[in-house]
């Protein structure tokens, strides 16, 4: 739990030296409370002072990169329960499992999938990010012949190596130790082996026990042999188990800085009911997983969980946005209607739906207004007539459309004099103010 | 160190509703955040209703449109239809024909389709409006006459028509839908103008608008979890009753529950993302506080079923 400035003050040589740049070391506490400023900054700070104040700056959810490289993924540092809070920080990854008693092709198919998985969607480049393959033969040989072969064919896309036999995950680590594979499987039965296993190859370590008690012990146990970087699972398999599980491992690191909980989570939900998958991985995004296993990776899935992920991940404090273009609505000809908004998303999503509804093929001109909705853009001084004007200009549509009209949103009325002043030869219509109005308005254009 | 749970109680708790006269359904009631069953009291499943429209589904994507094609032409027999084929266990009959701009149909037309589908039913009723708030306060307002005493939630009321619709709500002893545009102050608000007309805070139901899976679930989904945690620990009246989500409307008229698959092939089989559409976005509704679902593919009202099986 973080310390406030007062504690802090206490640790520190209150000699107001004025050193670290602070004229009081009252002053530099509450920055470092705030974590605006960094305690080497302190030329005389003691040793003890430093080890409580770092361990307490340390993020409650240890950072923990899965892989290596472009397609790493970076779990953990998570700070709230609620993203209305603060940003979650670092979104969960997906990954397929993959058991190595599959036939090869069966092995193939699925990995070319998740090569094949990558999807575009508002700028963000999304993908399944990880394969998990198991050990299903219970032989090692078998293990590390798949595990190779993996590597070779998708060379970049993070592992995650499942086995409970020491022997058969170093059979399968010697070869991709480079990766920063995770090896998942160290239980109370072989905690000091798999640690061993992971150390030697700097893979990070996925431990399993019954409950969070035991849990809780057993990576306290695995720490203490010298492995940090855990990734944990409770056992959890039902949807209930596991928002309980995910609900207190979060918030004993959160809120009760309980280190021996303080890491990433990763969740099972593979059913035979692909539907029901989809939603048992809906809680596993909204509800704290840091990896998510599946059983399948079909496209439809993979686009409704890649934008659950998305939406649940953004901002809530920055505005979403969308780019500034003209999308077309429908199949638009060159007579059809032109219009404009700004690029708040929200505002994008609830006009181009309701011109959806209206079933009027139509031109919808997003203008870059940083993400802010038309009124506070037209207060901000970012949708006015000049701007608007040059976007139309610049934007080439003239040469795509036979009329010149554009319609403008009803709350800025105001500006259709001024728009018309600076496009020369363009009628500017004024539409309806909220966007439900859109469909009887552009009804009665056609 | 050894692990204590941290479990968290709360001193408020959210209102319990039943609708409904001869079968009824009962949702909220529960004093944690959605499924905390571990740590307090989580006394029913939250209700899935069907979707039913007083108008042919014209605009439908034809995944969900095909499933009512031999019902969809008449309210009593899809309502039926839902009861009795799909085991419904409500019936939201949204009156969609009023609209101005659909069929302008009269607030006596809406009554009695009303009193036909009541007639045909016996689960709870959920009556909607066409969403035209001037149109909807006379449609409402019929209604809720049509369907005295029939335990009905009436919607929904918004700023600019809750007057005439609460006060018919609550002469006929309805429940009722007080919606506003994602924004929790604004929901507060509306709330606390409802109420001050005499209406009973406990027969109210919060619709802080719903948002489908990539066009801006994430605001429906924090304004609720605000919402909920407002009722919760700030024992806060006005924030207590339980919350639709009216997820169907919202999922079925954006582009991935209508692009082909050969149009978009990187997006997979339409019919199964249509489906998983609707389904993960009432999923996630359900994670954020959503006691009441108003959905339309029955696959997709299923799987949120099995859901919610699993976590109960």
């Amino acid at each position: 739990m973080a310390l406030t400035g007062v504690e802090i003050f206490k640790l520190l040589p209150k000699t107001n030296c004025k050193k670290c740049g602070h004229p009081t070391c009252l002053a530099f506490a509450m920055k470092l409370a705030q974590r605006q400023a960094s305690l080497d900054a302190c030329p005389d700070v003691s040793e003890e002072a430093k080890r409580i104040l770092g361990e307490a700056s340390a993020p409650p959810i240890r950072p923990i990169t899965l892989g290596a490289g472009d397609k790493a993924v970076k779990m953990g540092e998570e700070t709230v329960l609620f993203r209305h809070e603060k940003k979650f920080v670092n979104p969960c990854a997906f990954a397929v499992e993959v058991k190595d008693s599959m036939s090869d092709d069966e092995i193939n198919k699925v990995v070319d999938e998740v090569l094949n998985s990558e999807i575009d969607r508002v700028g963000q480049k999304l993908r399944i990010d990880a394969i998990f393959v198991s050990n299903a033969s219970n032989d090692a040989g078998k293990f590390e012949s798949v595990v190779k072969g993996i590597a070779s064919k998708a060379p970049a896309v993070p592992l995650i190596i499942s086995t409970n036999n020491p022997a058969a995950a170093e059979a399968a680590l010697k070869n991709i130790a480079d990766k920063k594979p995770l090896l998942y499987g160290a239980d109370e039965s072989n905690a000091e082996a798999m640690a061993n296993v992971a150390k030697a190859y700097k893979a990070s370590l996925g431990v399993t026990a019954r409950g969070l008690d035991a849990l809780s012990a057993l990576t306290e146990k695995i720490k203490g042999l010298g492995v940090e970087d855990i990734v944990l699972d409770s056992g959890a398999r039902s949807a209930k188990e596991m928002l309980e599980a995910n609900t207190f491992i979060r918030r004993a690191a959160i809120k009760k800085n309980f280190k021996a909980l303080g890491y990433p989570v990763i969740t099972f939900v593979q059913r035979d009911d692909k539907m029901l998958e989809s939603l048992v991985a809906t809680l596993g995004v909204t509800k704290y997983s840091s990896i998510v296993v599946l059983s399948s990776i079909e496209k439809w899935k993979n686009l409704a969980l890649f934008t659950l992920r998305q939406n649940i991940y953004t901002d809530p404090q920055v505005p979403m946005q969308v780019e500034q273009k003209i999308y077309k609505i429908g199949e638009p000809t060159p007579e059809s209607p032109l219009t404009i908004t700004t690029n708040f998303s929200l505002t994008y999503f609830i006009v181009s739906g309701e011109i959806e509804n209206s079933k009027v093929p139509c031109r919808l001109a997003v203008m870059d207004c940083e993400g802010l909705s038309v009124l506070t853009a037209w207060a901000a001084g970012k949708f006015t007539a000049s701007k608007i004007a040059q976007f139309i200009q610049e934007s080439g549509i003239e040469n795509e459309i036979k009329h010149k009209e554009l319609i403008i949103p009803g709350y800025v009325a105001i500006l259709s004099g001024a728009i018309e002043d600076k496009l020369p030869g363009w009628k500017v219509t004024v539409g309806p103010r909220e966007a439900n109005g859109l469909p009887a308005f552009l009804r009665s254009k056609v | 160190m050894a692990f204590a749970a941290p479990k968290e109680t709360f001193s408020g708790k959210v209102f319990e509703v039943i609708i409904g006269t001869d079968k009824t359904a009962v949702f909220g009631g529960e004093n944690v955040l959605s499924f905390h069953a571990f740590e307090g009291n989580v006394p029913h499943r939250p209700v899935i209703a069907y979707e039913v429209q007083d108008i042919v589904p014209d605009d439908w994507p034809e995944t969900v449109k095909k499933v009512y094609d031999s019902v969809s032409g008449d309210p009593v027999t899809w309502a039926k239809y839902c009861q009795d084929t799909l085991n419904a266990k409500a019936i939201a009959l949204r009156l969609l024909s009023t609209h101005p701009d659909r069929e302008n149909r009269s607030p006596e037309d809406a009554a009695k389709t009303v009193k036909d589908v009541l007639a045909a039913i016996n689960v709870p009723l959920i009556i909607l409006g066409s969403n035209h708030a001037e149109k909807d306060s006379s449609v409402l307002v019929a209604v809720s006459e049509a369907a005295k005493d029939k335990n009905c939630i009436i919607g929904k009321a918004q700023e600019g028509n809750y007057k005439t619709i609460a006060a018919a709500a609550m002469a006929n002893n309805h429940k009722l839908i007080a919606m506003s545009e994602l924004d929790i102050n604004l929901s507060k608000q509306l709330n606390i103008l409802i109420t001050q007309m005499g209406f009973d805070k406990e027969k109210l139901i919060t619709d802080p608008m719903c948002s489908a899976l990539g066009y801006g679930l994430e605001y429906t989904y924090s304004v609720m979890e605000r919402i909920r945690l407002a009722a919760l620990t700030q024992n806060d009246a006005t924030m207590q009753p339980p919350m639709l989500a009216d997820v169907g409307m919202y999922v079925w008229k954006i582009k991935e529950t209508q692009a082909s698959d050969a149009e978009l092939p990187l997006w997979g089989s339409l019919a199964e993302r249509g489906i998983t559409w609707e389904a993960v976005t009432a999923a996630s509704l359900l994670m954020s506080g959503a006691e009441l679902l108003i959905m339309r593919h029955p696959e997709a009202v299923k799987a949120v079923e099995k859901f919610i099986d699993e976590l109960m």
